[in-house]
């Protein structure tokens, strides 16, 4: 589906706002685990690696085949070790006693 | 057989629904009580990402993409199971293979499309490399110094903002130039490599305590160049992860910089440690007070309020879990105690907090700077571990301190302070710190980890 310059803009600035003020609701407690995780969710570039790898090039396939799969396997590290590790610190935070939820 | 267009529909619905999951995923990570369901709402989002990518008509040939698939899941594992005190480190090498990734996908497309790239698509096409590049090398050597593989001191030079500056001009003419002559392909290369050296000499002068801001900074530099690659491959779905990666790390370095009360710049080209070399020298030796975790367990024993603010020092010596044990002995004997965090305690923005959550400690003890410090003054004993220059009264009142107008967390506020120090070796910024040599401080001498142990021991707590 193709999208023109200024649609591309538009949902770069609305992402943008939705970003601010989602995250600035982020309590500094969990800073550790929301860098973790944008970077989970960063490495969803796979989906572009993925189009380079497999698609059919007329020229320059060889490059294209060599770049994108590196570009998978490094994405795809990010996604299993981003969500796990944030998994993992989130598991970690109990509140004290349960007079707290 | 779904006919094409059919399956190019359900992709992009796969898109959107992900699209919707990631900012669900972020919006629930505000408390920790709903954190846990962001990261499934995010796992769930990208797994359909890529099953969708996987349909798409356009992809002839699977072997090499499944078998990248299960190699990046083979290293993503062990990367997800480090110790929790090796997290910065990993979250900078995970900025570099994210950057790595956007940088072979810009290299490979701009092969692929030129000489017929127009001038808006070379210009984010250049951006989303430049960014990567950078990101990668710069990530990199942030992971080296945290892992202590590099040196964590920073290297200056004669020059070097001047040098690093040059180089970074230079990449944005080059992209100029091949936004106005994309058939000039030679020239690519240039604007991969350029920032690939710029990467690590924006890096060398940077000093282990500037590293929550740089690693914050780093983390939104990856997310804007995903962004771009988004604008390239114009998919709404990466416009949007990037903005919302770019826009976390925005957020994070402004609160690193506000908590060092510094700007990005001064991070970025002030090589920290550099100026203070200066301030610090000649000083004789002053007279400070010392005493025993014996001492110490006495004084502990008789407060009622007790706030412990730990350091990367705490980090360093594991001593996180003796800690939760000096937690336990107090809390049992009916002593409120408190944790005071600051925002760039340790290696990276909210390190502190993981560090003490993994050793048990409940968060609602952990609190903020701005929370705890009207809590000082009614305070009987401010234990700090492992922390320096985030407690130097300094930064409030001496106008010639390096670190004046930083905010500090106001232990010298509590009746009695107490300091779990090695040595009277300056802390990282050079800076003396005269908390150290007031009436009501007393200095706990020897390994953050051993020193809380004894002090345990004292208190007929621990568990050995």
């Amino acid at each position: 589906m193709k999208l023109d310059l200024l649609t591309s803009l538009y949902v770069f600035m609305l992402a943008a706002f939705i970003g601010f003020e989602v995250i600035r609701r982020v309590s500094p407690l969990l800073h550790t685990p929301l860098m973790s995780l944008t970077n989970a969710l960063d490495a969803i570039a796979v989906v572009g690696a993925i189009i380079l790898a497999g698609e059919f090039h007329p020229h320059g396939a060889l490059l294209a085949k060599i770049l994108g799969t590196i570009a998978i396997v490094a994405a795809t590290s990010n996604i299993v070790g981003g969500f796990l590790i944030t998994d993992r610190m989130l598991r970690m935070f109990k509140a004290s006693g349960p007079k707290k939820p | 057989m779904i006919s094409t267009p059919a399956i190019e529909h359900i992709i992009e619905i796969t898109y959107l629904i992900a699209t919707a999951l990631f900012i669900l995923s972020l919006k629930w990570l505000s408390s920790p009580a709903t954190a846990r369901r962001g990261v499934f709402a995010g796992e769930i989002g990208m797994l359909l990402a890529v099953v969708g990518t996987l349909l798409h008509h356009g992809i002839v040939e699977y072997k090499w993409i499944l078998i990248a698939l299960v190699l990046g899941t083979i290293i993503g594992v062990p990367l997800g199971e480090v110790a929790m005190t090796a997290v910065p480190q990993r979250t900078a090498l995970s900025h570099a293979f994210g950057a790595l990734c956007v940088t072979l996908v810009g290299t490979a497309e701009f092969y692929l499309r030129a000489p017929d790239v127009p001038p808006f698509m070379m210009g984010v096409l250049s951006m989303e490399v430049i960014l990567g590049s950078l990101t990668f090398t710069g990530s990199l050597m942030a992971a080296g110094k945290l892992q202590e593989v590099l040196p964590q001191r920073p290297i200056t030079y004669k020059g070097q903002n001047f040098v690093n500056l040059g180089l970074l001009g230079v990449a944005i003419i080059v992209a100029g130039v091949l936004v106005a002559h994309p058939e000039k392909t030679q020239l690519f290369p240039l604007i991969v490599g350029i920032p690939l050296v710029f990467g690590v000499m924006m890096i060398i002068p940077i000093g282990g305590a500037d590293m929550p801001t740089v690693i914050s900074l780093l983390n939104s530099y990856a997310g804007l160049s995903a962004a771009a690659m988004g604008f390239v491959l114009e998919s709404k779905l990466l416009i949007i992860a990037g903005a919302l990666d770019g826009a976390s790390g925005f957020i994070l370095s402004v609160n690193m910089s506000k908590a060092m009360n510094r700007s990005f710049s001064n991070v970025l080209f002030g090589a920290f440690g550099q100026e203070q070399t200066a301030a610090a020298g000649a000083k004789e030796a002053r007279a400070v007070r010392s005493a025993t975790p014996d001492e110490a367990a006495g004084i502990l024993a008789a407060a009622n309020k007790v706030v412990i603010v730990p350091g990367y020092g705490m980090a360093v010596a594991q001593a996180q879990h003796k800690v939760r044990e000096l937690y336990d002995a107090l809390t049992k004997r009916g002593i409120d105690v408190k944790f005071g965090i600051h925002p760039v305690a340790g290696r990276m923005p909210g390190h502190m907090n993981v560090l003490l959550a993994e050793a048990d400690i409940p968060y609602d003890k952990l609190l903020e700077m701005d929370e705890i410090n009207g809590d000082f003054p009614q305070t009987d004993v401010a234990l700090v571990i492992g922390a320096n220059d985030v407690t130097n009264p300094a930064a409030r009142t001496d106008h010639s301190s390096p670190i004046f107008g930083m905010p500090i967390l106001d232990v010298d506020k509590a009746r009695t302070v107490m300091v779990i120090k090695r040595s009277m070796a300056a802390g990282f910024a050079g800076i003396d710190n005269p908390l150290y040599y007031l009436d009501k401080t007393l200095m706990l001498f020897g390994d953050a980890k051993n020193f809380v142990g004894g002090i345990v021991r004292e208190l007929g707590g621990g568990h050995e």
